[in-house]
């Protein structure tokens, strides 16, 4: 009697051991899930902008590390020329550029512009970046120092003139975020040095503020905005803030961003501080840029 | 009380059985290949998860599309931004099983070539998929390879007319994980 018992319990455990194989290949697990939590990771935002130029204002992106990016930008005449310039295209006036990125940081780039035969080189240095997950950072941030020399004649050839007159300095913040897939925005507080003003009531020193934006319409195409706030009595008078809209449109290496704008020069201490055209007037400039990178290394 | 103590021992069996099981990895490679006449494109990420039940045969896998480094950055921007657009869907993964893992001897070493069937998701989009893998037993432990063509089209991914030319419509993907047993602790 005990031993058929113990047969019994043994057969039962038999039965057990078989079945739990069973039910688990049974039931749909997740296996992965098995390996616990995963650990969080930093998540770094990217493409705030499709370029990194906004319209006329550097925008937070930099040019990657060993890529050069070559930038041809023109801004034709003002459309309200008429017909007779066919609404400004006889006139144009050319930046050719080139930026490199030298560290995933840090970005160096030249131009020459035909506007007042100026040339220009700047270095951008990105302080932050926007991230979310492990690390949280809502901005990213960066720091442009830009020179420019202007080489056309001096106006008063007469009076002693020096070559530091010809030199201006930018420095300038960015403070952009990424809010979503679509919308970007970006804050940059902007200094403007002039060695040389023509008048003794104009500043040195010009203090302004850029706003910029964009907004994704597809995957390949967004819509930029941006203005820039000159505190007052620092410029002379007819001088205007610079105000732009345009288009981003991008096909694989290249970008084409195509704008209208009342500035007429494409660097900081022009398009912030000389800038005469008046939208309401129809002082517009038609103008693009165009961007095509090559990995270098 | 023999009754009990066999209980106990059977349930013990039974559970380390379980344990034992299943193999996984965080560091399986992947990688994909386009081959066009006009470029190649390629890139790799080595932060697979993925986990293999030997009893079942059922094999389970899953990358983060942000890990994938490319030679060009700026491809890499557009792979997560306009292509398999990251943000909104961060991984690529595979559910699926060794429809003949029986096949495989781990206690033996060894190579073996197994069926491999199941769904891959990709850009948020998944099909069922089927290939061969090989599977590699030395020592007691398991080194996986695999390697599978998929469309682009199948999975939602939209190539404009621009880059037609510089994009394959069929990718191939590889992938190579070596599995150490799964302990829970």
């Amino acid at each position: 009697m005990k031993s058929l018992v113990s047969h019994k319990s043994w057969l039962c455990l038999v039965l057990v051991s078989f079945f739990l194989p069973l039910c688990s290949e049974a039931q749909e697990e997740d296996l992965l899930a098995l390996l616990g939590e995963e650990e969080e990771t930093v998540n770094f935002t990217y493409a705030t902008f499709k370029a990194n130029r906004i319209i006329n204002l550097h925008s937070v992106e930099n040019t990657a590390k060993g890529v050069l990016d070559i930038k041809i930008s023109h801004r034709f005449g003002f459309l309200n020329g008429g017909f007779s310039e066919l609404f400004g295209l006889d006139q144009a006036s050319i930046r050719i550029g080139a930026d490199y990125g030298i560290s995933p940081k840090l970005m160096v780039g030249f131009g020459r512009s035909s506007f007042e035969k100026t040339y220009d080189g700047f270095l951008k240095y990105k302080i932050l970046r926007q991230s979310s997950g492990a690390k949280t950072m809502p901005v990213t941030a960066s720091f442009l120092a830009s020179t420019a020399i202007k080489t056309i004649p001096f106006q008063d050839p007469d009076r002693e003139n020096f070559f530091s007159s010809r030199m201006y300095y930018v420095f300038q913040g960015l403070i952009g975020r990424k809010f979503n897939e679509s919308l970007s925005l970006q804050l940059s507080p902007t200094l403007v040095h002039r060695n040389l003003v023509r008048t003794s009531t104009e500043s040195n020193d010009v203090y302004s503020l850029g706003l910029g934006g964009r907004i994704k319409l597809n995957k390949r195409t967004s819509f930029n905005i941006e203005y820039i706030y000159v505190q007052p009595d620092q410029l002379a008078p007819g001088y205007r803030n610079s105000f732009s809209v345009g288009f981003d449109i991008e096909t694989g290496g290249h970008v084409f961003q195509l704008h209208f704008t009342n500035s007429t020069s494409m660097i900081e201490k022009g398009f912030i501080t000389e800038t005469i055209g008046n939208w309401l007037d129809g002082d517009i400039h038609f103008g693009f840029n165009v961007s095509r990178v090559f990995t270098v290394n | 009380m023999k009754k009990i103590i066999s209980y106990i021992v059977f349930a013990f069996i039974a559970i380390t059985n379980i344990n034992a099981q299943k193999y996984f990895t965080k560091t399986g490679e992947i990688s994909f290949y386009s081959q066009t006449p006009i470029e190649n494109i390629q890139a790799v990420s080595n932060t697979v998860t993925t986990v293999y039940d030997t009893e079942s045969g059922n094999i389970q896998w899953a990358v983060l599309i942000k890990s994938f480094t490319f030679e060009k950055s700026l491809m890499q921007e557009h792979f997560n931004e306009n292509y398999m657009e990251s943000s909104k869907f961060p991984k690529a993964s595979f559910k699926g099983q060794i429809t003949n893992h029986t096949n495989v001897n781990l206690q033996k070493d060894g190579t073996y070539t197994v069926d491999v069937e199941g769904e891959l998701t990709i850009h948020g989009v998944t099909n069922l998929v089927s290939t061969k893998a090989i599977i590699v037993v030395e020592k007691g432990a398991i080194n996986a390879t695999s390697s599978l063509k998929v469309f682009v089209a199948d999975y939602g991914i939209e190539i404009p007319s621009v880059v037609k030319e510089n994009i394959a419509k069929e990718i191939e993907i590889n992938i190579n994980a070596e599995y150490e047993e799964l302990s829970k602790s």
